[in-house]
């Protein structure tokens, strides 16, 4: 019964979403499913949410490891639930000042940290330590270039050729990826939909 | 018997070939603006809609404004939209199944009715097999058919050839190299919810990783970014230590959730690798922007790093800033490469084929494509898998 259950409600949800892709008269049945589990994941958050505070709780308590960023959570937390429920999420809000001010601010750091963490990347990758790497060197060199106005002044067609490395050998590896993904995706699919693969049961047979 | 029930149906459906139409209702006017006006029910539907078609004159005066109408239950004629003068259709869509619905179209001048297009009426139907996807029905029933081949060819112990993922191969060892260093293994599932097939994926080899640090003793730590991700990966974890032997040592509240929010989660999972210095890290699943900066704060504290993405543009990142990478269908088969169960192993066989049955129908189809530039043969070969291969 451990396995029945879900191995059942896996195949059924499976073949549905198949069908309804090949069936029109069946989609009715695909959209329900997606608003179940849209539901399901609404009342997810909750139990997200609990996790979060019960988690750092139990570190607070206990005087677990780096115990003292806990309280920033949770302060934060509490005081983002209890804006937004007391004087709503509009424009002019305490809400959505703080988003504005604190937490927009925050995730564009983090994002522009990626120009550091690309340069220290490109100067590990771009180190023509082999003849593949040479190789890498110098297209990424060509394509960088192509993408900037020297590169044009310095030769026209270098704009040229940095746009058939683009659109030629890149885009053949990125669709080849994506192919063989795409047989994965099937393949686990298949494997999952039919109880083959089981190790998320925790692999029982 | 499921797989039956599952390949059977796909075939009946592949080899009909339905020509569905709700009947075509199609007059020409010459006296009036429009020239012609079409109805027919909307094909590839699950029914309520029909298309409406119409050409207009180039030699009359154009009107000022031209209403479609619909007739209705009372047999009066009631506004359904307004259209441009010009070549057009539209699709009138939420209708009842089964009923016969008239149009006609007028066209008004200076705030007169011109003379109106013919009545033109269809029955709106809902299809039982998608036209446009019927070359996607042969070619899935043909994977199908091949992965479930050479299942069963394991199931019944033939020897299977696998190639080599050194990826996959080093799971073991960086699990070793954590229990070794007394630190952590770190997994992060990526950014996306459980309805993202490479979450699935992810899932799976999560349960797989979980059986080693069981076996070894190891921490295993995996921050999630959605509390649907959160309780699938408590559970797997959960049963994987069961299935070892171990639940004693399964800690419920190192498999927690973070946040929603992509950069707030990148700098949740950088702070816990900076905290707790994992010796190992895994990231396997769907990631976008953050894949670099969490492999690379991962590099920086010193962990054997292995990543998994079939997200073409942060494979190039991955590859720079790991130790090794499982490119696009490695991800997807890295838990019957870790489980070694030749059922499994028989689904990776077929995977392989279908690729190959793929590489082939894309090289045949690119020569046939070029040949007929100047041989009509080869051109229709590639009209023809130029149909089966595209959705509609």
């Amino acid at each position: 019964m451990r396995l029945f259950v879900p191995l059942t409600i896996t195949f059924v949800a499976g073949i549905v979403m198949i069908l309804q892709f090949f069936v029109p008269a069946t989609q009715s049945m695909g959209e329900s499913l997606q608003e179940w589990y849209m539901i399901v994941a609404s009342f997810a958050i909750f139990i997200g949410a609990a996790n979060l505070i019960q988690v750092h709780v139990h570190r607070i308590r206990f005087k677990g490891r780096n115990w003292k960023y806990s309280p920033v959570t949770i302060v934060g937390f509490s005081v983002m639930i209890l804006t937004g429920l007391i004087f709503g999420i509009e424009k002019g809000t305490p809400f959505n000042f703080l988003f504005l001010e604190m937490v927009a601010p925050m995730s564009a750091t983090m994002f522009s940290l990626l120009a550091f963490f690309v340069a220290s990347a490109a100067f590990r990758a771009f180190r023509a330590s082999n003849w593949r790497a040479t190789l890498l060197l110098i297209s990424a060199f060509v394509v960088m270039l192509g993408r900037v106005p020297i590169g044009a002044m310095i030769w026209d067609r270098i704009p040229l050729i940095s746009e058939w490395i683009m659109k030629c050998p890149n885009m053949a590896g990125q669709r080849a990826v994506m192919i063989g993904a795409a047989m994965g995706m099937v393949a686990t699919s298949l494997r999952m939909i039919f109880g083959i693969e089981r190790s998320y049961l925790g692999g029982a047979d | 018997m499921r797989r039956v029930l599952f390949v059977f149906p796909l075939l009946v459906f592949a080899g009909v070939l339905l020509a569905q139409s709700g009947g075509i209702a199609s007059v020409e006017e010459s006296d009036c603006f429009i020239q012609s006006f079409t109805a027919e029910d909307a094909p590839n539907d699950a029914g309520g809609g029909i298309d409406l078609t119409w050409t207009v004159s180039t030699s009359m005066a154009e009107p000022d404004s031209i209403v479609l109408e619909r007739l209705d239950e009372e047999g009066v004629w009631s506004f359904a939209g307004t259209i441009l003068p010009v070549d057009g259709s539209r699709t009138d869509e939420k209708l009842i199944n089964g009923y016969k619905y008239t149009y006609r179209i007028v066209p008004w001048y200076g705030g007169f009715a011109g003379a109106s297009s013919v009545e033109v009426s269809a029955v709106p139907a809902k299809q039982w097999i998608h036209t446009g996807r019927i070359g996607m029905l042969i070619l899935l029933t043909i994977i199908s058919l091949v992965i479930f081949y050479f299942i069963e060819q394991g199931k019944r112990g033939k020897d299977l050839y696998i190639r080599r993922i050194a990826g996959l191969t080093a799971v073991e060892d960086a699990v070793g190299r954590a229990t070794e260093m007394g630190r952590p293994v770190l997994y992060i599932p990526g950014i996306m919810d459980m309805d993202d097939i490479q979450t699935i994926a992810s899932m799976v080899i999560l349960g797989r990783v979980a059986m080693k640090t069981a076996e070894y003793g190891s921490s295993l730590l995996v921050p999630t970014c959605r509390a649907v991700v959160m309780s699938v990966a408590q559970e797997t974890v959960k049963e994987s230590y069961l299935q070892m032997g171990r639940p004693d040592a399964y800690q419920k509240g190192n498999i927690n959730y973070i946040t929603d929010d992509q950069f707030g989660y990148a700098a949740g999972v950088d702070g816990i690798m900076i905290r707790q210095k994992p010796a190992a890290i895994f990231m396997l699943g769907t990631f976008y922007a953050e894949s670099l900066i969490l492999a690379e704060t991962g590099r920086s504290v010193g962990a054997i790093q292995i990543a998994g993405t079939a997200m073409p543009s942060q494979i190039p990142f991955f590859i720079a800033a790991c130790d090794y990478t499982l490119i696009g269908e490695e991800l997807f088969a890295a838990s019957a490469y870790l489980s070694k169960e030749p059922k499994l192993l028989g689904s990776l066989r077929g995977q392989d084929v279908a690729k190959l049955f793929f590489m082939i129908v894309i090289v045949v189809g690119v020569l046939a494509a070029t040949l007929g530039q100047a041989w009509e043969p080869a051109a229709r070969v590639a009209d023809f898998l130029k149909t089966i291969t595209s959705v509609g």
